[in-house]
């Protein structure tokens, strides 16, 4: 039974009294996400039911495609999807490039620069929706793509910055210094040598600016509220009826949403822990 | 002699050049920053003193057309001040955040050091673990939201096939109800990111340490407390200073809870910033809570590191 697959000082017991924490601990971080699911597949005259099934009875996916007729689900998604892809293309140029500057360069003000970097995550965008959003008003762009993706911009460059720069610092100078040596140029020897060396940590980077501006609400709901140009947040919090909710069409939305993120996340969450503990120990 | 005099200057120039990095012209670092420069600067420090300046202005949805502010210097500060409900909530806000953070901290830590071993399926426990994380806020908190139903709610069928149909709990309409509503969702939110964090410290931690400490005979909690805990003090405490200015300014989940209008019984202070900017359209006076909320997060944040100094 005890073989090399568990740690030597774990004894039996202890071995089924971890399984046994796991194993609820498990329970309780994915119950209310099966409950999404669950909801969904219900038959829109069984949604208010006193039933636990996981899968319920006589499931159906109706409340998939009623997303889609009943409500805008297409405009949202895609509506979405331009906020998030410009607000993740804008953010990785900008991160990458602070970050390689923090990392091998020296000039004035550099400390001072990374520390008032870190003071901005201090200021969750709920601190300064309000001034942006009387900017906004001022610049009449209220529900505006752009204004809304480089508000989300903001947002995820600073940690994205201090994320770089702990990657770079784990490259070896003596690369550039050597492709100066050839003759290529500081610009040259970043983006053909150091970038590609660096794509793990570009990776992250996309996917937290992406899924930052994927799954902000409190933002968009301040600033767009054309009733054809909401983003998914909105969209889906709008169903949330003053004295029903939607519940059945809202869930199966809430998955069309949540799912791919979710996969991308899971997917990216070996590069997670590398990239928040260097980020952190360095700070 | 002049010929000399430049050479000696240009070589000066260069020196001076190179002691700034490796191929690196003046001007260099600026072409890489600029771009996060201009966004920053736009997105984050304008907003900021904006709203400083506002918070001593008069702002409210009359006078937004005609962009016209009158100065009135502390009188939304001495408003707020003066308000018993500003010290009630900020009560409430210190609570919320001491509850969630301490949860966070100490559920995430419990999780990784019981997941920091060899086990068969650990690397499907870690990806089940980290799913509430990988849900978006919002959706996350409307679900919930859902559960909480008072009727058709899994928590209350739960609890009344539990312990009978006494124990349903009316959680969305007490208001004291709905604050420990959102205190659970926010800690089921925030467990993942103190789990991850204190696993990647784990593996940092070299296993001689733990082994040289068997041998001497230490006991699980002497090595949790020798060993653990002041390794993992680097990276933990940036990650809770974090976590609490993040709680404290958490919206999404007491917002969406309470379908935005959340009862005075259970807001925290940056709801009661919403609240005030976007439902009862006083924005200076919104701004200068928000001042306030800034000030006693940079008050905490500098005090938490000079403390976590002296102690090292």
């Amino acid at each position: 039974m005890k073989s090399n697959k568990f740690n030597r000082g774990d004894s039996l017991l202890k071995i089924i009294v971890i399984y046994a924490i796991l194993i609820i601990a498990c329970i309780c971080s994915i119950y209310p996400i099966l409950n999404i699911l669950t909801i969904s597949l219900r038959p829109a005259n069984a949604i208010f039911t006193k039933s636990l099934s996981i899968i319920p009875p006589n499931a159906t996916f109706d409340n998939f495609r009623q997303a889609f007729i009943q409500y805008d689900m297409l405009g949202w998604l895609s509506h979405s999807l331009i906020v998030s892809a410009s607000a993740c293309a804008f953010s990785v140029i900008v991160s990458v490039t602070a970050g390689y500057a923090f990392s091998r360069f020296e000039f004035r003000g550099k400390k001072m620069g990374l520390s008032l970097i870190l003071v901005t995550q201090m200021f969750p965008l709920a601190m300064t929706l309000l001034p942006l959003y009387l900017m906004i008003i001022n610049l009449k762009m209220t529900n505006s793509y752009m204004a809304l993706a480089i508000i989300y911009v903001s947002t995820s460059i600073p940690f994205n910055i201090w994320m770089m720069k702990g990657f770079y610092d784990t490259i070896p100078k003596s690369l550039e210094e050597s492709a100066y040596v050839d003759g290529a140029s500081v610009f040259r020897s970043f983006y053909q040598i150091i970038l590609p060396l660096a794509k793990p940590a570009v990776a992250l980077t996309a996917l937290f600016s992406f899924m930052g501006a994927w799954s902000e609400y409190i933002v968009a709901s301040v600033i767009m509220n054309e009733a054809g140009k909401l983003t998914l947040p909105v969209g889906l919090i709008s169903m949330q009826g003053q004295f029903s909710t939607a519940w059945g069409i809202y869930s199966a939305g809430a998955l069309i949403t949540a799912v791919p993120v979710m996969i991308l996340f899971i997917s990216l969450s070996k590069y997670l822990v590398g990239g928040l503990t260097v980020g952190s120990v360095k700070g | 002699m002049i010929h000399m005099d430049r050479t000696v200057k240009k070589s000066k120039k260069k020196k001076g050049n190179s002691s700034f990095g490796i191929g690196q012209g003046k001007m260099t670092p600026f072409f890489f920053l600029a771009p996060a420069a201009i966004v920053l600067t736009l997105v984050v420090a304008y907003p900021l003193i904006y709203e400083i300046i506002i918070s001593f202005k008069n702002v409210t949805i009359l006078n937004l057309k005609s962009q016209i502010y009158p100065w009135i210097g502390l009188g939304n500060y001495q408003n707020i001040l003066a308000d018993s409900l500003f010290y009630s909530t900020l009560i409430r806000t210190i609570l919320w955040t001491a509850i969630n953070v301490f949860f966070h901290v100490a559920f995430g830590l419990f999780l990784a050091i019981v997941l920091n071993r060899k086990l068969p399926g650990k690397a499907l426990i870690r990806v089940l673990l980290i799913l509430p994380w990988a849900v978006p806020q919002y959706i996350a908190a409307m679900t919930w939201k859902g559960m909480y139903n008072v009727e058709y709610g899994s928590i209350n069928i739960i609890l009344t096939n539990l312990f009978g149909s006494a124990a349903a709990i009316p959680w969305l309409s007490v208001p004291s109800w709905t604050f420990l509503a959102c205190i659970i969702t926010n800690i089921w939110l925030g467990i993942p990111f103190m789990m991850m964090i204190s696993l990647g410290g784990l593996t940092s931690i070299p296993d001689e340490l733990y082994e040289a400490a068997d041998i001497d005979g230490a006991t699980g909690f002497q090595k949790f407390k020798s060993i653990t805990l002041p390794l993992l003090k680097p990276i933990l405490t940036p990650a809770i200073i974090l976590g609490t200015v993040w709680t404290f300014n958490m919206v999404n989940v007491i917002y969406i809870i309470t379908s935005g209008s959340a009862s005075d019984e259970s807001q925290i202070l940056i709801t009661m910033v919403f609240k005030r900017a976007f439902q009862y359209f006083r924005y200076g006076q919104s701004a200068a809570l928000s001042v306030i909320i800034f000030i006693i997060l940079l008050g905490f944040s500098t005090f938490f590191i000079k403390a976590q100094k002296s102690e090292d």
